[in-house]
């Protein structure tokens, strides 16, 4: 069944034609294949992540089903899709205008370019397409032997947790892997026969088997009462990061042997997608700046100007509700530029009161093109705001706050003070805006209970979410969960102990 | 075969139709109606069908905007609304809150489960008879509009190739006369089976708009259910105090007025319009009253309840009488009915409505006969 088919004609020449360009901007990125689909297609692959094969799970079918009606309505419509594996595979709509496919893969070698040298991608697993299938294969096993719905409903608890990520662990290296796995391949050479879903392309696997290893599960039995108090601490987090719950469950949860599977198979999906969520300003904001440039100053023919004008204002649009990633993205990277260009950096510029010097000011340096190459490397959309993120900028792109008025029942704008805005951006990308939640300890209270603790930043965590996430970690742990949180400014510890869930007295 | 999304797809319809039969009861006596759309079908709400996770609480968070406006301006609508137009899927975060669309047959399946509702047996053999074309097969005379371009260029080719007249360098069809093909219609006899629901509702003062919210949701439940059940329907609506008049939906639902009560009046009306336009022999008559239960006088109860044996109820399928409890209500029409026909009987069906939580109940009492 193929729903996608290689680009030929035209678009291949086209393809050649921009990919040309690109490189001759410098950029560097691995080879890029596009294929063309009709509209049905392309919503299956958005619904899936960008993957033509994923593991079966209801959640595809309501993404798909909510692209298919945007689409039908002509709510929205997906342009692009470009997904970062080696060699890149992205997508066309076949019903898209000449105009639009080259914005699209302008646009697609900008994001190649970016999966290939910002430093959070470093460590992506770059052959996905290959281990998304296998997990597929995987889970539609142990869906053959257990039943669809048992394991679809242990799929349902782990998503709950998907969100909650240690983003360092991104920069595991390879060394550290390498030892992981050597340890790994010793552990199954004195299992022996110890079988289960092979695959040695899966890096499920090898996580699966460490938690195998570990000795808090196997060894419990024959140790002396005292021993096991050692250990019942010892189930903290002390190899593993008390942020990536994920692991902390897999590794000390009691799971059956397919369940720690699926667990490791859905951590290494997450993981995967991970620094997308990280760098989704800078990188959309990157390959905008490069279809725009490479359309604009080489691609373009005169009769294309206004439709390339109409679409790119369209994905450029200020929203009042939301901030567009494209856009803020895109300005941000054309500021940097001009302020290398024209050296309005560092103590000298800062400093500088006159304010007619400073609007004048240009030192003519040119260095702007090299920054933001310099820039797309090294930063992530934290840093990247933290650092480059100005007033002058600020007011420019007429950012505003705004919240919710109790008094009016409606959210209104609240301020357009600079230090506000930024402080307020920074807070909503701190840990890609999700809440930040530990563990605590595996054995609270000395009753093999789950302590989860939330960092409190200001936000308060909405409750009845958090019962229902508590409910399916319940699920996995089979013990209480509790949770350190403040709500209203009053630090509580809720208790979810497999009925209901109420404030811990 | 198809592609395994369309499996996960149908699991997630599953899955929704699961969640709303679970939910029904709520959202029946929320009053909260699935709004219909254009074509048929209907959009109900749907919160917390995606996976719980972790996250802030809305409100507290508020966001962050472009554009022009002072400070304290309002920002039209509510974040997460307008999502970027382009999206690289697996990164957006949505806080969209789900609303899902279910035809409604499947809506009337949702509610013909959860109340273990009986479906109805039209009344007999009376049923109407229409014909109904349909153009399904092909013909070679026809009205160009008809022309099936299709079929006529294969005709003509195939003709071409037997003479031998076609040209392979020079691939030319030329269709003649005898080559055209039109679709052409199929008539076909189906057996239609017409009702008409004919609501009768007590507008008096002592009906407030708490009354009629239930009436109005009662209702909208009611017309899921029969229109499942029959292939054309029809509904009447009359409000009555002391004297009664036919209205339309929207004032049916709006009307308040003062005054006494002659519920007569009503299904002297009612009686009038199933004797002008439907023929019981050809249509299901369906009269629903809902008062609360006060009448003018004893000597106007005896006149209805003449009137119902008489004239309506041998003609209709079931008569159906809901009361409504309200504040001043007495609820002596309810007694007086149920002395005469009793618990058990056929043709009338009566039903005490308490309030939002019972309507569901009432609606199985109504319905629950397969009349």
């Amino acid at each position: 069944m193929n729903r996608t088919k290689p680009i030929d004609g035209e678009l291949l020449r086209l393809k050649e034609e921009i990919r040309q360009y690109a490189v001759d901007y410098g950029l560097v990125f691995d080879p890029v294949i596009f294929e063309v689909c009709d509209y049905d297609t392309i919503n299956i692959l958005a619904a899936q992540g960008g993957f033509p094969a994923r593991y079966p799970h209801w959640r595809f079918g309501m993404e798909y089903d909510q692209l298919s009606k945007g689409y039908a309505y002509g709510l929205q419509k997906i342009y692009e899709m470009v997904i970062n594996t080696n060699p890149c595979y992205a997508y066309l709509l076949n019903a898209n205008h000449l105009v639009d496919q080259k914005i699209v893969m302008a646009h697609v070698y900008g994001h190649a370019d970016f999966f290939k040298n910002n430093f959070w991608f470093k460590h992506s697993n770059k052959n996905m397409m290959d281990v998304m299938a296998n997990h597929g294969t995987k889970i539609r096993r142990y869906m053959d032997r257990y039943g669809q719905d048992k394991v679809e409903d242990f799929i349902d608890n782990v998503l709950s947790l998907e969100n909650l990520l240690d983003i360092n662990v991104l920069f595991e290296t390879q060394e550290v892997r390498d030892s992981r796995r050597e340890a790994n391949r010793q552990a199954i050479a004195e299992m022996g026969s110890e079988h289960s879903e092979s695959d040695e392309r899966s890096q499920a696997l090898r996580s699966f088997m460490k938690s195998k290893l570990n000795p808090n599960r196997e060894a419990k039995k024959n140790l002396s009462p005292d021993e096991e108090e050692q250990l019942q601490e010892g189930v903290t987090t002390e190899n593993s990061s008390p942020r990536d719950i994920m692991r902390f469950i897999l590794e000390n949860a009691p799971l059956k042997e397919w369940e720690a599977d699926i667990l490791a198979i859905l951590r290494e999906e997450a993981y995967y997608f991970l620094p997308q969520r990280l760098t989704k300003i800078m990188n959309e904001g990157w390959a905008s700046y490069w279809h725009s440039k490479i359309m604009t100053k080489k691609v373009l023919k005169a009769s294309e100007i206004i439709d390339f004008a109409d679409h790119h204002a369209g994905v450029m649009a200020m929203s009042k509700q939301n901030i567009n990633p494209y856009k803020i993205g895109i300005e941000l990277f054309r500021d940097i530029e001009y302020r290398w260009d024209t050296g309005k950096y560092g103590k000298e510029y800062q400093e500088c009161t006159n304010m007619a010097a400073k609007q004048s000011w240009d030192l003519k340096l040119g260095g702007g093109r090299e920054k933001i190459f310099e820039v797309r490397k090294t930063h992530n959309d934290i840093t990247f705001i933290d650092e480059f993120f100005t007033e002058e900028f600020c007011e420019r792109q007429q950012l505003f706050t705004y919240k919710y008025n109790p008094r009016t029942g409606r959210y209104e704008i609240d301020t357009r003070d600079f230090e506000d805005i930024k402080s307020k951006l920074l807070s909503q990308l701190t840990n890609f805006g999700q809440p930040l939640i530990e563990i605590e300890t595996g054995n609270f209270s000395n009753r093999g209970e789950l302590l989860l603790k939330h960092i409190h930043q200001g936000v308060d965590l909405d409750m009845s979410f958090a019962a229902e996430t508590m409910k399916n970690v319940y699920a996995l742990w089979k013990r209480p969960i509790n949770l350190l949180t403040v709500q209203e400014e009053v630090e509580t510890t809720y208790v979810f102990d497999g009925k209901e869930l109420k404030p811990l007295s | 075969m198809d592609h395994p999304i369309k499996r996960d797809h149908s699991r997630f319809r599953k899955i929704v139709k699961g969640k709303i039969r679970d939910n029904l009861r709520k959202y029946v006596s929320n009053g909260e109606m699935p709004s219909p759309k254009g074509d048929g079908t209907f959009k109900i709400p749907m919160p917390q069908i995606d996976t719980p996770r972790f996250k802030f609480g809305d409100r507290q968070q508020g966001g962050m905007g472009q554009g022009e406006g002072e400070q304290g301006d309002p920002v039209d609508g509510q974040p997460g609304e307008g999502e970027g137009e382009e999206g690289e899927a697996g990164n957006t975060e949505g806080n969209k809150e789900l609303e899902v669309e279910l035809s409604l047959d499947e809506l009337a399946a949702i509610l013909g489960e959860e109340l273990e509702l009986p479906n109805i047996e039209p009344k007999g053999k009376k049923s109407l008879e229409s014909t109904t074309d349909r153009y399904t097969s092909i013909g070679t005379s026809g009205p160009d509009s008809l022309k099936h371009f299709k079929r006529s260029y294969r005709e003509a080719l195939k003709r071409q190739l037997a003479t031998g007249s076609y040209d392979f360098d020079n691939p030319v069809i030329i269709p003649h006369k005898h080559d055209m093909r039109y679709r052409s219609a199929d008539s076909k006899i189906e057996f239609e089976n017409a009702a008409v629901v004919i609501y009768m509702m007590d507008v008096s003062g002592s009906m407030g708009d708490e009354q009629k919210e239930i009436v109005r949701t009662e209702s909208f439940w009611i017309n899921l259910w029969l229109k499942s059940q029959y292939k054309d329907i029809e509904i009447r609506y009359i409000i009555h105090d002391a004297t009664a008049k036919e209205v339309d939906e929207e004032t049916f639902f709006r009307t308040r007025e003062s005054g006494g009560t002659l519920i007569s009046s009503a299904f002297k009306l009612c009686r009038e319009i199933m004797k002008a336009d439907y023929n019981s022999s050809e249509w299901n008559i369906y009269p629903f009253h809902f008062s609360d239960g006060d009448n003018w006088s004893t000597d106007d109860t005896k006149l209805c309840l003449e009137i119902l044996d008489k004239d309506i109820i041998p003609e209709s399928n079931v008569f159906c009488y809901g009361q409504v409890e309200s504040r001043y209500g007495s609820g002596q029409f309810y007694k007086d009915l149920h002395s005469k026909y009793g618990e058990k009987n056929d043709a009338v069906t009566l039903s005490k409505i308490k309030n939002k939580e019972a309507i569901l109940d009432s609606i199985k009492d109504f319905l629950g006969k397969g009349k």
